[in-house]
């Protein structure tokens, strides 16, 4: 079968989740690779919403972080003073799944402003949302984001989400809980950070993807894990799932 | 006890000039009719509060009745940016829009202050972003007992705070369920308060997961059925996502949105 590259990242980043991994879902790709994980492999997920649901089981993809299908197939249905207080601040949560606009060499998240300055920016963005707690108090963090060398650059214009700040020990030294972003999923491939430095790097290759590709598409000059992975292509039962997800949300 | 009437003197008669004023809604519930209202009596300087400004809060600003925005996020959820809030934001059009900007477990809990009477919330949040340093109600403050630093945020005291629930009864107890967002601790922060509803009923049977404010908690009731679109009201509307990719073009183009501005004001009040 043949795939698109965004299939592929929605592949690979549902690949990454787990058993009963509780998820706080950003809307958009990490939405729909989450319900694609838990349309196939990982059923028991549970699905968190900031919206104030706890366990949705869509059987489409929601339209926004509001869709009513979230909450009328949710385990429980809550306040959203609440969610964010009694279930991501105590650290509840595994993963915290975001998108980005903007993410740097150090995982840093930027959603609000691009070029310019603050008050004066070249692009205005919706803001921050529930990302920066959710980046902070999630034991690890995913990020999904296709990669261009404008998303992909060196330093952020804006820290909307603290990644790993300048480099390793920066989380520690300001008391953030979580792990921070430990995998990054673009549509060319799969990224850590360095056990030492906290540099992303990268660690997969999707099929079909060449390394000059990523240098193309990554603002800094970008290290290669020495033992490149290769992600296997999407299977003809994840593309049906995924496919299937979609047009039910038409 | 909340005084049941129309939605013109309602909104005539809580929200004027300068106000302080927060429509909430989290994608679910937006009491859309009520800012269109408020664009028609031609509302000046407001200070519009919201987690999510979404369309509504688009037409508001692009109406030029906002001078200010105390938001977390604003966006048209699953289609994209609001141009007329960008478009405020990069190009002072029509107005100048100074903004707020904080995170939602911030603003959540600046609306939970508001409601308990309390100056101010304490949270683990915004440590290590740039938001401190372009927000002014974001400080760190140091825990009295462990000696942790924790950031607090200032109470949010709206002069008014305006929802859309399912229903009401003739005394005007409110009653709505589903996706229930900060809209009680909106509600419980301001000085006045005003929900438009489905509809007025003799009775509130119970609903699951529903929640109720007593009428005495509110200042106005005004029956304006299908008050929420774009947005839903569950077990009464589906929200209606098509209107929200085709808010895009319209948003994106000022005469565009001055068509739709005419027409606006033009429609004869709920």
């Amino acid at each position: 079968m043949t795939y698109t590259s965004d299939e592929m990242m929605a592949v690979a980043a549902a690949r990454a989740l787990s058993g009963r991994q509780r998820v706080f879902v950003g809307i958009g790709l990490p939405s729909t690779a989450a319900n694609l994980a838990r349309r196939t492999h990982a059923p028991d997920l549970v699905l968190v919403y900031e919206s104030g649901t706890l366990g949705s089981k869509p059987d489409r993809l929601p339209a926004s972080i509001g869709d009513g299908i979230l909450a009328e197939t949710a385990d429980a249905v809550i306040s959203v003073p609440e969610v964010f207080n009694y279930w991501l601040q105590p650290g509840r949560i595994d993963v915290g799944f975001l998108g980005a606009a903007q993410l740097d060499r150090f995982g840093n998240i930027n959603t609000t402003v691009i070029g310019g300055d603050y008050h004066h920016p070249k692009v205005r963005l919706p803001g921050a949302g529930g990302a920066p707690e959710i980046a902070a108090s999630c034991r690890e963090v995913y990020v999904v984001v296709r990669q261009t060398s404008r998303s992909f650059v060196e330093r952020v214009d804006f820290v909307t989400s603290f990644g790993h700040g300048t480099g390793k020990g920066d989380r520690e030294r300001l008391g953030l809980r979580g792990a921070g972003p430990t995998l990054v999923i673009t549509d060319l491939g799969v990224f850590r950070p360095d056990p030492d430095t906290s540099e992303l790097v990268l660690t997969d290759l999707h099929e079909g993807v060449a390394l000059d590709d990523v240098r193309a598409a990554t603002g800094w000059d970008v290290k290669v894990a020495p033992e490149l992975g290769r992600t296997p292509p999407p299977t003809a039962e994840e593309l049906s799932a995924l496919r299937a997800l979609k047009e039910a949300s038409k | 006890m909340a005084e049941i009437g129309t939605l013109a003197d309602a909104v005539g008669e809580l929200i004027a000039d300068g106000d302080v004023v927060a429509l909430e809604g989290f994608t679910h519930l937006i009491p859309t009719a009520a800012g269109h209202e408020i664009i028609r009596q031609g509302r000046r300087d407001l200070t519009l509060v919201r987690m999510t400004p979404d369309i509504v809060y688009d037409q508001l600003i692009g109406a030029g009745c906002a001078r200010k925005l105390v938001f977390s996020w604003g966006g048209n959820p699953g289609v994209g940016s609001l141009h007329r809030f960008r478009d405020a934001v990069q190009n002072s059009w029509p107005v100048p829009l100074e903004i707020e900007e904080h995170s939602h477990a911030g603003m959540a809990n600046r609306y939970v202050a508001g409601a308990s009477g309390l100056p101010f919330a304490v949270l683990r949040g915004y440590v290590g972003t740039d938001l401190p340093s372009v927000t002014a109600t974001i400080k760190p403050i140091t825990c009295p007992f462990t000696g942790e630093e924790l950031t607090a945020v200032p109470a949010l005291n709206p002069d008014v705070t305006v929802i859309h629930a399912q229903r009401a009864d003739r005394d005007g107890n409110v009653q709505l369920w589903g996706l229930l967002g900060v809209q009680k601790e909106a509600v419980l922060a301001a000085r006045r308060s005003l929900v438009t509803v489905e509809e007025v009923v003799d009775e509130l049977t119970p609903v699951p997961g529903a929640i109720v404010l007593p009428s005495w908690a509110v200042t106005k009731v005004a029956e304006v059925p299908g008050g929420a679109h774009p947005s839903y009201a569950q077990g009464y509307s589906e929200r209606d996502n098509a209107y929200y990719a085709a808010w895009d073009p319209i948003s994106r183009d000022r005469e565009e949105f001055a068509n739709w501005l005419r027409e606006v004001r033009e429609e004869v009040p709920a």
